[in-house]
């Protein structure tokens, strides 16, 4: 194997690490850990398909730094009302691109099935990440990470992150 | 011959309201004939959606599927979508521009506005067959709604006899749409959320300010809307609409209305690290923290500090509803202003950090329904306060009240 090939396998093997900590910390529950992922000024959006289609700005999450996505959990912690549920994230077809050295272009699939306290399990989202991606003296971490969803018609409410 | 009613209300004043009309498809079959293809104006598009000629938008009148188009000459149109010839929905895109509407079933094609321009093989193949020789195309074109336009908010109505919508909002209302839309806007994008319950189970939620500082806990800790807010409420003569502003007032009791009265929704001890996304940059003429105008039967107009949005209500059956938000700007807006009208989206919508119950609470009253009987829905607070106090109150239901008289009179129940 040549080094190429080997440093590419290392990376894909990193970045796989970090997709599955990211979803396992949200599948698991584990909220207050999710804004470390990202890096201290980091952009979350979730935002609809049809939207992002026509390049319009408006989604329904836009957390702009570490600060803003800390405010979304406290607020799903302490006060939104909502049914309670969980989550199970199903992640396929991983592309990155190197921006540079040091950051990345990543994008994948993804399908969100909720389950609900009745038992109920649907598909809530299906959509695609699009992420940038850096790596810091703690590992890779989201610079931005764009969740574009293809299931436009939000069921109920969304205020887990996915 | 005595007929049944679908539903009986047992009184007039708007303050029961029986759980079957929450569910029955007869109620639900009504509706659609006598409000949705009745004598009211359904909101169907920002003007500032289909800028540009040949730019069309499908969507629905009560759940009847139509095009908006934008005309040639910068008129509107709108129509059913439904082939003159075999019933197939000619227009399949949910947005695009075009010059025909063709259906995919024969290829029949539609101008803009709707008029049948051609048919494959009119003339029949080689001398063989063709339509008759009386089939003329003018009388298939697809049907057209009357479709008007004020301050940038389309409205289309199937009626032929509900007034000008000029009228049909009414000096009261066009005060409130003149305050948001004072001038030209941008569309910067839609959300979409759906709901397990009746459209009017949302309807009634906002012309409800009761509930406000109760169910989302955000409105009542921040001060966004608080019991003590002051609060301005108009309604049209027809009693169809209602415009709420809330003014900030700050609470000098330090929210002593929520504390040690059993209020779980007030949270002491919520604090947020960023609040850049409670700010308010006053805008209008009026400064008010919201606005909400909730014109009859499916359009809610509102501001909350700068969000502006027009929120569709459309039902999809007796037992859901589709809610599409339409988020707009001002055309004007520098980018730090276009900035913070993304960060206040964090505010409403599907995943709106102050309203995102709303749904949830339609659902809880749409699944406790179920096996109600004859039981009645209570709307009595500020039910013998005189008009003047509710009309300035947060703490009322008179709005919802006012609804269920107008919708009782449409539906002659």
């Amino acid at each position: 194997m040549d080094e190429a090939t080997s440093s590419e396998m290392i990376l894909w093997y990193e970045l796989h690490r970090l997709q599955e900590r990211y979803v396992g910390t949200i599948d698991s529950d584990h909220l207050e850990e999710w804004p470390n992922l990202f890096t201290e000024d980091g952009i979350y959006e979730i935002v609809p398909k049809e939207n992002a289609d026509l390049d319009l700005p408006i989604g329904i999450v836009h957390c702009f730094g570490r600060q803003m996505m800390r405010d979304r959990i406290v607020a799903l912690r302490k006060a939104n009302v909502f049914e309670p549920h969980t989550y199970r994230h199903m992640i396929s077809g991983m592309e990155f691109t190197k921006v540079s050295t040091d950051t990345l272009d990543m994008q994948s699939n993804y399908v969100v099935v909720q389950t609900l306290s009745n038992g109920e399990s649907r598909i809530f989202q299906a959509g695609r990440y699009i992420d940038r991606v850096v790596r810091t003296v703690n590992g890779w971490r989201y610079q931005r990470k764009l969740a574009v969803y293809d299931t436009s018609r939000v069921q109920t409410l969304l205020v887990t992150p996915i | 011959m005595k007929v049944e009613k679908p539903a009986f209300f047992p009184r007039s004043d708007g303050s029961r309201i029986p759980y079957e009309v929450y569910s029955s498809s007869e109620i639900y079959r009504l509706e659609q004939e006598q409000i949705f293809r009745g004598p009211t104006w359904s909101f169907v598009a920002l003007e500032a959606e289909i800028p540009r000629p040949g730019d069309f938008k499908s969507t629905f009148v009560g759940d009847t599927p139509v095009v908006v188009t934008r005309n040639e000459d910068q008129t509107l149109s709108a129509w059913v979508n439904r082939c003159a010839h075999r019933g197939a929905m000619v227009c399949r895109a949910a947005r695009g521009n075009t010059k025909s509407h063709i259906c995919a079933y024969h290829q029949w094609s539609y101008d803009r506005r709707g008029n049948l321009r051609g048919v494959p093989f009119r003339n029949g193949v080689k001398g063989v067959s063709g339509m008759p020789a009386d089939f003329d195309l003018e009388e298939h074109g697809l049907q057209k709604l009357r479709t008007g336009a004020y301050r940038g908010l389309v409205f289309s109505t199937f009626s032929n006899s509900v007034s000008s919508l000029f009228d049909y909002l009414g000096p009261e209302m066009r005060r409130g749409v003149d305050r948001i839309f004072h001038k030209p806007i941008v569309y910067l994008g839609c959300s979409r959320q759906y709901s397990r319950s009746n459209w009017k189970l949302y309807s009634e939620n906002v012309r409800d300010p009761y509930h406000a500082s109760l169910l989302h806990p955000f409105f009542s800790t921040f001060n966004l809307v608080r019991a003590t807010t002051r609060a301005e409420w108009t309604y049209d003569e027809h009693g169809l609409h209602t415009c709420g502003l809330g003014f900030h007032t700050e609470d000098t009791s330090a929210a002593a209305a929520y504390r040690g009265i059993g209020v779980t929704s007030f949270k002491e001890n919520l604090r947020l690290e960023d609040l850049s996304i409670l700010a308010n940059s006053n805008e209008f003429d009026r400064p008010a923290d919201f606005q909400i105008e909730a014109i009859f039967p499916q359009l809610v107009i509102q501001q909350i500090q700068n969000s502006l949005v027009a929120r569709q209500i459309l039902p999809k059956g007796p037992n859901n509803f589709e809610l599409v938000y339409h988020f707009f700007g001002y055309a004007d807006d520098t980018p730090e202003m276009r900035m913070r009208r993304v960060k206040h989206a964090n505010l409403v919508g599907p995943a709106g950090l102050v309203s995102m119950e709303d749904t949830l609470a339609t659902e809880l009253v749409q699944f406790g329904a179920v096996g109600s009987g004859d039981a009645l829905s209570v709307a009595d607070m500020g039910r013998d306060s005189p008009e003047v106090e509710e009309a300035s109150s947060m703490i009322s239901e008179s709005h919802v009240r006012r609804f269920w008289r107008a919708y009782q009179e449409l539906m002659g129940l």
